[in-house]
């Protein structure tokens, strides 16, 4: 809400005392000549609009506070509440302001996941404390959301027990793409670009798509709401990895008209260490830009946006193991196998990506209710992975993904008085290209891609403590690839049955193949939220959703490095269905507040990677890895509390645990976040410089749930072969961290304020290991780190 | 009146919006697919000759997978036994057939020593594999490659011998350069086994 209300009262007495029904009526005057009918007026519980000259008139009204609540499409709303003990005649005067319509969008956004998911948000306030880290440590901060790490800088956030593209990641109302292309890839995102971060657990989000098994991260960009020129500039140092990151943004705002925003980030860290020793080749590099330009009318505005990622990824070099020899040694030793002194240098292998997006936006007002929105994305994704590679090869990149995304969006939302409605139709092209020039059979094939959707949701609020929604969503995709199988792959994945259709050439070994594939998904979600007395909220929410298989879970054919295993993808995938149930309940004491969060989803044909076996090659024996399906049963629930202890002292906890069962075979399904706890207590004084100092607990139990995949391979041992058990199955122990952190206020200058931040990661410089990092075979997480953030207000 | 041209503009946008949209989608080149990728730097066949000292029938040991990573298990053939009492010298070669034509992958190694080191580990009763003393088995800085090896057989044995190229070993780590593979580390390039026996 606009702070800037400007109302001018006139009252004038009646003095009728006797009735306690009474009248309010007046006349609305503006500067500018304008059409007066038609003004909403909100009086109480009562609707009303002005005639042409701005008269209105609202009658029956009882005594006592009464809520009075002006708005005209393009001028700031009046809002106020008075006293009523007679008949009143008020007179009220608009003024011009384009603020209303930003709120409208903002507004959208809001309402656009149904009312029956409590949304858990991250402030600017908390996103500028992960300035230096990434979009998946920020996310962290919600209960029952933890990260899929492939080392410390790949990091993908799991919500409820899901990750990847069941998890995805709208930024700025564009949905981030490239998760289709593996596990291994962070969102393309710098956090220093959100100003707001919205989760959703679970598949509510249907403007957004239907395949959000998981749920939904959706990021907003700041935007400027009034006359102003304001920017800041956000300085990290980081002791672990000798580095840091510096983060500059400008925003230029306007009551009508244009205003623009502009951010860039650097960053430059290099190897990171754990309590012991250094992770050699664990450096990263990025360099971000984003920017928009907005142009804004009393009934529409259009907005350009920019968004340039570029990204370095170091990858642990211990991690590029060979056969299943070298990843027996790599678990056995507890050390990895290359310790280097520390060093800013990345080698090989390294990740190298790319993200751009060009977005155009224009939004049409037909009235105060309702409007129109339209958006035509583009985005372009690169991603060269090196790997260590012999002669001629060594600067050539291993994997060498172009992927292309047009995207097209109309939505249309109306609201009345107890409903709103909203509705759209999306379309998208893909076309991902794998560049041949790599000299590796591409583990991701070239393939074009159509998308197409249309939703409607609805709600309606029966009562003020009681509102229902609901909305359908229809999706149909169409997958056109061209791959190469090797014949002795497609002959033993037994392809030749079903899908010698999708052979067009023959080369040799090679068959050249044109898998197509079309799909048709409906999703949809229902539910209720009911306030009850005493500060009780209830959401219960039932969610379907479908999600397809994603190309590497279709296409998937070689070695993976970074893991030592064959990784098969499989033509036969159907896709996942999920239906989840899941329930808030919210309650509020004076200082104390908490919110429960059970959920249970049934995901029906759950596409997961399984060992099936070893295979030999001239490099020696690997594990194969095939993507398979199950039916899976996630049983879980979240806790976070809130404590107000007293003026200065704050606690807050929170709890997440998660159960999930392949029902198929009956054994626990892989990868599933084990129970965490987390206790923050804080400690705030306004009067000296806004002083803060936190100091939070972080507990991660062992996953007791977890398949056994264990294998034995053979080794040579004094001259005798020797069968051992390769332990890729059990998960690492327990572990309890401590962090602190600390800040305080400065007014430097006129108009200008310095918050200086001082913290610690891993104060005990702790060993430990995660069961959801990828590299956890080779090595430790990282110990303690010392941050100082300096960040201006300008 | 001022509502219907904006809505007209409206529509504007939309056409030029479905237009952008259909134009950008991708090129056509469905009727000329990139030839398959040549796997450039994939070993597909390990060649192992030993030669006795002072005459005699060489000995041939080869590994071939030439599918690579596909599903078809390697091909490995040893030509004949070893004899016993001799000193066989032998050398390994390694090749990737798949490349067309065929490539010797074996120069590269050698140019890169320093990155590389071949390992022998036997099994049984056969004696151990040694490094070849020639200079040409050694890396710049002194330390073996290994691509030489010396086999000096006594009375009848049989076993298993392994052939390891890794990548990247840790060539100073303990007993590395006497040729034990146990401090290596490294990532594994290739290793290939062969039932062998001397009669």
């Amino acid at each position: 809400m606009s702070k800037k209300i400007h109302v001018f009262f006139w009252l004038i007495l009646f003095g009728n005392s006797i009735y306690s029904q009474n009248t309010i009526s007046g006349k609305i005057t503006c500067q500018e000549p304008i059409s007066f009918s038609g003004i909403h007026i909100h009086i109480g519980q009562k609707i009303s609009s002005s005639d042409a000259s701005g008269n209105y008139s609202v009658n029956n009204l009882p005594n006592g506070a009464t809520k009075i609540f002006i708005s005209h499409l393009g001028y700031q709303s009046i809002d106020t509440v008075i006293d009523l003990k007679s008949s009143l005649k008020i007179g009220f005067k608009l003024k011009l302001n384009i603020t209303k319509l930003h709120e409208v969008v903002i507004q959208q956004k809001n309402n656009s996941s149904t009312k029956s998911v409590a949304e858990q948000q991250i402030k600017l306030e908390t996103i500028e404390k992960y300035s230096n880290q990434t979009l998946g440590d920020v996310l962290k901060e919600v209960a029952g959301i933890s990260s899929l790490k492939t080392g410390n800088t790949v990091v993908k956030p799991i919500i409820n027990g899901l990750y990847g593209s069941r998890v995805p990641v709208i930024n700025n109302n564009v949905k981030l793409e490239d998760q289709q292309w593996g596990t291994e890839h962070a969102p393309n995102f710098d956090v220093n670009a959100a100003s707001k971060i919205t989760v959703i657990k679970g598949a509510s989000g249907l403007q957004y798509g239907g395949d959000a098994i998981g749920g939904l991260v959706i990021i907003e960009p700041l935007s400027v709401k009034k006359d102003t020129l304001f920017g800041k500039t956000i300085l990290n140092l980081d002791s672990n990895g000798k580095g840091g990151s510096i983060s500059s943004s400008i925003h230029k705002g306007n009551d009508l008209g244009w205003s623009w925003n502009a951010l860039g980030t650097l960053k430059y860290m290099g190897d990171k260490q754990t309590a012991a020793y250094v992770l050699s080749n664990t450096g990263n590099r990025e360099a971000n830009f984003s920017g928009d330009i907005k142009y804004a009318a009393k009934k529409y505005n259009a907005t350009a946006f920019y968004s340039y990622y570029k990204s370095v990824i170091g990858i642990l070099s211990a991690s590029h193991t060979g056969n299943v020899n070298d990843l027996y040694q790599s678990i056995n030793n507890k050390l990895p196998s290359v310790i280097n002194d520390f060093t800013y240098n990345i080698k090989n292998p390294k990740q190298d990506v790319e993200h751009q997006i060009a977005k155009f936006n224009f939004n049409y007002y037909f009235n105060e209710s309702a409007f129109v929105s339209f958006q035509y994305a583009f985005q372009f994704n690169k991603r060269l992975e090196y790997d260590v590679r012999r002669g001629d090869y060594k600067n050539t990149a291993a994997l060498d993904l172009d992927l292309k995304t047009n995207s097209l969006n109309i939505d249309f939302k109306k609201s009345g008085h107890d409903w709103n409605f909203k509705s759209g139709l999306s379309a998208a092209t893909q076309n991902n290209y794998a560049n041949p020039a790599t000299g590796i059979r591409p583990l991701i094939p070239n393939y074009d891609k159509i998308d197409f959707g249309a939703y409607g949701i609805a709600s309606y609020n029966f009562s003020d403590s009681f509102s229902v929604d609901g909305g359908l969503r229809y999706d149909f995709s169409k997958i056109d690839a061209t791959k190469y199988y090797q014949k002795s792959r497609w002959d033993e994945r037994g392809f030749n049955e079903e899908f010698s259709k999708f052979i067009v050439g023959d080369y040799g070994t090679q068959w050249l193949t044109k898998p197509n594939f079309t799909l048709h998904n409906i999703s949809a979600s229902a539910g209720f939220h009911k306030k009850l007395e005493n500060n009780w909220d209830i959401f219960t929410n039932l969610s379907f959703a479908s999600r397809n298989p994603n190309p590497s879970e279709f296409f998937s054919d070689g070695l993976h490095h970074s893991t030592g295993v064959i990784e098969l993808g499989d033509l036969n995938l159907d896709k996942e269905q999920s239906t989840k149930l899941s329930v808030t309940i919210q309650k509020k004491f004076n200082q104390f507040s908490f919110e429960i969060n059970p959920y249970i989803n049934h995901i029906q044909d759950y596409i997961f990677l399984k060992p099936v076996g070893f295979e030999t090659t001239i490099r020696g024996a690997f594990p194969v890895w095939e993507y398979q399906q199950t039916n899976a049963h996630l049983l879980g629930i979240d806790v976070q509390t809130h404590w107000d202890i007293n003026n200065y002292w704050q606690h807050s906890f929170s709890l997440a645990y998660v159960n999930g069962k392949d029902r198929s075979k009956n054994e626990p399904l892989i990868d599933m976040p084990p129970l965490n706890l987390n206790n923050k207590i804080r400690f705030s004084k306004k009067e000296w410089n806004q002083l803060i100092l936190e100091l939070k607990s972080e507990i991660v139990l062992q996953q007791n749930q977890y398949p056994d995949n264990n294998f034995y391979t053979n080794i040579i041992k004094d001259n005798e072969f020797e069968s051992v058990l390769v332990d890729i199955s059990t998960p690492p122990p327990a572990y309890h961290l401590l962090h602190f952190y600390s800040e305080m206020k400065f007014n430097t200058f006129k108009n200008t304020n310095t918050t200086v931040a001082f913290s610690i990661q891993n104060i005990f410089n702790v060993s430990y290991r995660d069961y959801l990092n990828r590299q956890r075979f080779f090595a430790d997480e990282i110990g303690r780190s010392f941050q100082i953030q300096l960040k201006f207000n300008y | 009146m001022k509502t219907i041209q904006k809505s007209k503009q409206f529509k504007f946008y939309a056409l030029a919006l479905v237009a952008a949209l259909t134009f950008s989608s991708c090129s056509n080149d469905d009727d000329n697919p990139a030839p398959p990728v040549n796997e450039e730097e994939l070993i597909t066949t390990v060649t192992a000759i030993y030669t006795p000292v002072g005459g005699g029938t060489a000995v041939t040991l080869q590994y071939k997978d030439l599918d690579g990573e596909g599903a078809n298990p390697p091909v490995i053939t040893v030509s004949s036994d070893f004899e016993k009492n001799k000193t066989y010298n032998g050398t390994v070669t390694f090749k990737n057939e798949l490349a067309n034509p065929a490539e010797d992958i074996t120069p590269e190694i050698l140019e890169e020593g320093v990155d590389h080191q071949l390992f022998y580990q036997t099994t049984g009763t056969l004696n151990p594999f040694t490094y070849g003393t020639a200079s040409s088995n050694f890396d710049k800085n002194g330390k073996p490659i290994g691509l030489q090896s010396v086999f000096a057989t006594t009375g009848a044995a049989s076993g298993k011998l392994t052939i390891t190229l890794r990548h990247t070993p840790n060539k100073s780590g303990a007993n590395v350069s006497a040729g034990d593979i146990t401090n290596a580390a490294g990532s594994t390039d290739a290793e290939v086994s062969f039932s062998i026996s001397v009669q």
